[in-house]
């Protein structure tokens, strides 16, 4: 399993707000893709409310898994590929390395994958002496650097192309270079002998379609084809919710995907891969391999107030508008998935508790769902976290997270329901305010657990008297 | 314009508190349409804190008192974006187990509106006859822009004010980093994004920022305060009333 640091969420965010590269890079990224997202959903054919209807497909598939997976596997198998249902990340890794083994695969090129992120399928390989070389632009530059992935498909976000020249310098042993057009050439050099020494290629799966028992690939590298197709051997894995039923949900939401991830109408290189190389066909693997990834995912789905989240098919929209990503970019997450979808999926996946901070940590403006390629709520779900955080939750295992907090709430919940004890309790604050410093009719400190206003702001005192006083006074 | 149904004040905590001239210029402006008003001296608070930090059960007591204070009133009006979505969208959810108190939040969740939102779409009124000499930015709030739908209104109001030139901010609807307890808890992350907002609203050259809850708009005076920036920093209804 990949290493989980959601813990360190408040640390990395600061580092990251006083990282000024990275704030222009999250800055240009979502001035370009957010607007341009909206403005792509705009001008579908459709209007903008294929959204929605994509939800509802989304849902219904959720609802009906049991039966669209088995449809797919079942299709799979019939177009002589194979597949294997796993538990878990351990599961998944071990199946992959048995094929390996089986096929004496020494040298491996990836298609970029958030679930191979999620597996730590890299480290796993490199363990058995397999040589990984990620393919994907931004991954390869990723993995050169020994980093992970800031945003779900722009992973070196957070890199300039200094940083990749010399990057590059160091780990090609070529002189420094920093014009983006010559750092891809000599990248699409260097990967060209990768995909032709390779005995096994490994992608991920963007939407499989049950009815026609294919997975498809989206990219605008052309990397992920070669991947999969130069190879003996393609492995893909994939989410067990990243399916459609019908090949027509599947072209909504492959349209919907290529919107929400990079505002294009369509990807520049879509495959839809149907299996192995057939006996009348030149190209392709001689064997097709598909991992379907459970990995905690049934856990959400049997509980409706989460199933929701399935529906996502992590085209990174939201994190193009979310203003908290924004600020602290994709390693303050700890996990895999970040921005808005790792909000919730991460605690949802590794454990409440221990990403608290992920769902607690964010504002709950809404642009991520005005963004989401299938209007996912995902600030319901963030509010619903933070109830099983605030009273624990025996099924989800979760503990309360803070008692004493739960204690003002409480006290807090006694105060409300008497305007006698409220205005009571207002002239006590009032009392103490008059302790805190102040400058031009503004408090610049106050005390713990309060003091993190006053950090970078100032703050209106209480009025002398409230709006409701003045009322019973007669205003 | 008498003729008009009587309206009960659903004042924010906010602004009972901290920030009752809001309140008061939200009076004026009703009053000169010729309202009756109303204002139960019993209210609190909506609830909506405990209920985004995850507290449903204290969100709940909140919830059914507000209920009581308000259920007999026919049209209720409050200067908040939040606290309407808070009642009308999420005192739903609170009650979801409860049937009797789910037809009574329901019940009186169609009856409760935001300030803009009641003028523009419910009095059909655009021009209230104000003044304001001066250039002016607004700022969407999220839920009043995201969880209402509300993002018209307001300007529509302000570009009926005369003398003022109104500009558009950089990410007007980018949400300021205020999220209630979020501000406390996350500060590095609150402060960062506040930054930006008041650095988009000073590029303006605005003399004031208007907004439509008075949350966001501590937070930005807060900011901008801190800044040493002099920019005035009005709720709507303050505008409305000059």
């Amino acid at each position: 399993m990949t290493k989980i640091t959601t813990e360190n969420y408040v640390a990395e965010a600061r580092k990251a707000i006083k990282n000024q590269v990275l704030q222009r890079a999250l800055a240009d990224l979502q001035n370009r893709f957010g607007r341009g997202t909206a403005e792509c959903y705009r001008q579908l054919p459709e209007g903008p409310d294929l959204r929605l209807k994509a939800h509802e497909i989304r849902m219904k598939t959720i609802e009906n898994l049991d039966v669209v997976l088995e449809t797919l596997a079942a299709n799979i198998l019939k177009n002589g590929g194979h597949v294997f249902f796993a538990k878990d990340s351990r599961a998944a890794v071990d199946y992959c390395l048995e094929v390996a083994r089986r096929h004496q695969v020494r040298r491996v090129v990836k298609g970029k994958s958030m679930v191979s992120e999620e597996i730590d399928l890299n480290a796993a390989l490199m363990d058995a002496g397999i040589e990984v070389s990620e393919t994907d632009l931004g991954e390869y530059i990723i993995q050169l650097a020994g980093e992970t992935p800031s945003h779900i498909i722009a992973p070196a976000i957070h890199k300039t192309r200094n940083d990749v020249g010399s990057l590059f310098a160091a780990k090609l042993d070529i002189p420094y270079e920093d014009d983006p057009p010559k750092l891809t050439w000599i990248a699409r050099k260097a990967l060209r002998q990768k995909f032709l020494a390779a005995d096994m290629g490994t992608s991920g799966c963007n939407i499989a379609c049950a009815e026609t028992g294919h997975i498809t690939t989206v990219s605008n590298e052309g990397n992920i084809r070669m991947s999969t197709t130069l190879p003996k051997v393609h492995m893909a894995f994939m989410g067990m919710e990243r399916v459609a039923a019908r090949l027509e949900d599947h072209d909504i939401l492959l349209r919907l995907l290529c919107r929400g991830a990079a505002a294009q109408n369509m990807a520049t290189y879509v495959s839809y891969i149907g299996g192995p190389r057939q006996a009348d066909q030149v190209d392709g693997p001689q064997e097709f391999h598909l991992v379907i990834l459970d990995n905690g995912r049934s856990r959400i789905l049997a509980d409706a107030e989460f199933r929701e989240m399935l529906c996502c098919i992590r085209c990174a929209a939201c994190l193009n508008v979310c203003p908290v990503y924004a600020k602290i970019g994709g390693h303050s997450y700890g996990y895999a998935y970040t921005g808005p979808v790792g909000a919730v999926v991460t605690p949802l996946l590794v454990g409440i508790n221990r990403a608290k901070d992920l769902c607690l940590g964010e504002t709950l403006c809404g642009a991520c769902q005005e963004a989401c390629a299938v209007n996912i709520d995902l600030p319901r779900m963030l509010l619903a976290l933070r109830a099983k955080l605030a009273e624990g939750d025996p099924a989800w295992g979760v503990k309360p997270a803070d008692r004493k907090e739960k204690l003002l709430w409480q006290a807090w919940s006694m105060m409300i329901r008497k305007r006698t004890v409220y205005d009571f309790v207002l002239r006590l604050a009032a009392l103490v305010q008059k302790l805190m410093p102040q400058r031009d009719g503004m408090i610049r400190r106050l005390p713990p657990p309060v003091s993190g206003w006053t950090q970078g702001r100032d703050l209106r005192p209480l009025a002398k008297e409230s709006f409701i006083q003045r009322w019973r006074k007669g205003f | 314009m008498s003729n008009e149904q009587p309206v009960t004040l659903f004042i924010q905590c906010i602004v009972d508190t901290h920030y009752p001239a809001v309140a008061e210029a939200m009076v004026r402006v009703l009053r000169r349409l010729g309202i009756s008003l109303t204002c139960p001296g019993d209210q609190t608070c909506c609830g909506q804190p405990a209920f985004n930090s995850g507290y449903r059960r204290q969100a709940r007591t909140a919830a059914q008192h507000f209920i009581e204070v308000f259920e007999n009133s026919e049209i209720i009006v409050c200067p908040s974006g939040s606290c309407v979505n808070m009642v009308r969208h999420h005192y739903a959810e609170l009650f979801q187990n409860d049937s009797q108190w789910l037809a009574r939040a329901r019940n009186l969740a169609r009856r409760t509106y935001e300030f803009s939102e009641y003028l523009v779409d419910v009095l059909r009124v655009e021009a209230l006859g104000a003044r304001f000499d001066g250039r002016v930015t607004y700022h969407d709030s999220c839920h009043l822009l995201r969880g209402i739908g509300v993002r018209q209104q307001p300007r529509t109001l302000l570009q009926h004010v005369s003398g003022m030139d109104f500009i558009e901010m950089r990410d007007s609807d980018y949400c300021c980093g205020f999220g209630g307890t979020f501000s406390v808890k996350y500060p590095d992350i609150s402060d960062a994004m506040v930054t930006d907002k008041a650095k988009n609203i000073m590029a303006t050259k605005a003399d004031a920022v208007v907004g439509c809850d008075m949350g966001c708009l501590m937070n930005i005076r807060g900011k901008l305060s801190r800044l040493g920036s002099d920019i005035k920093v009005m709720h709507l209804a303050q505008i409305l009333a000059c």
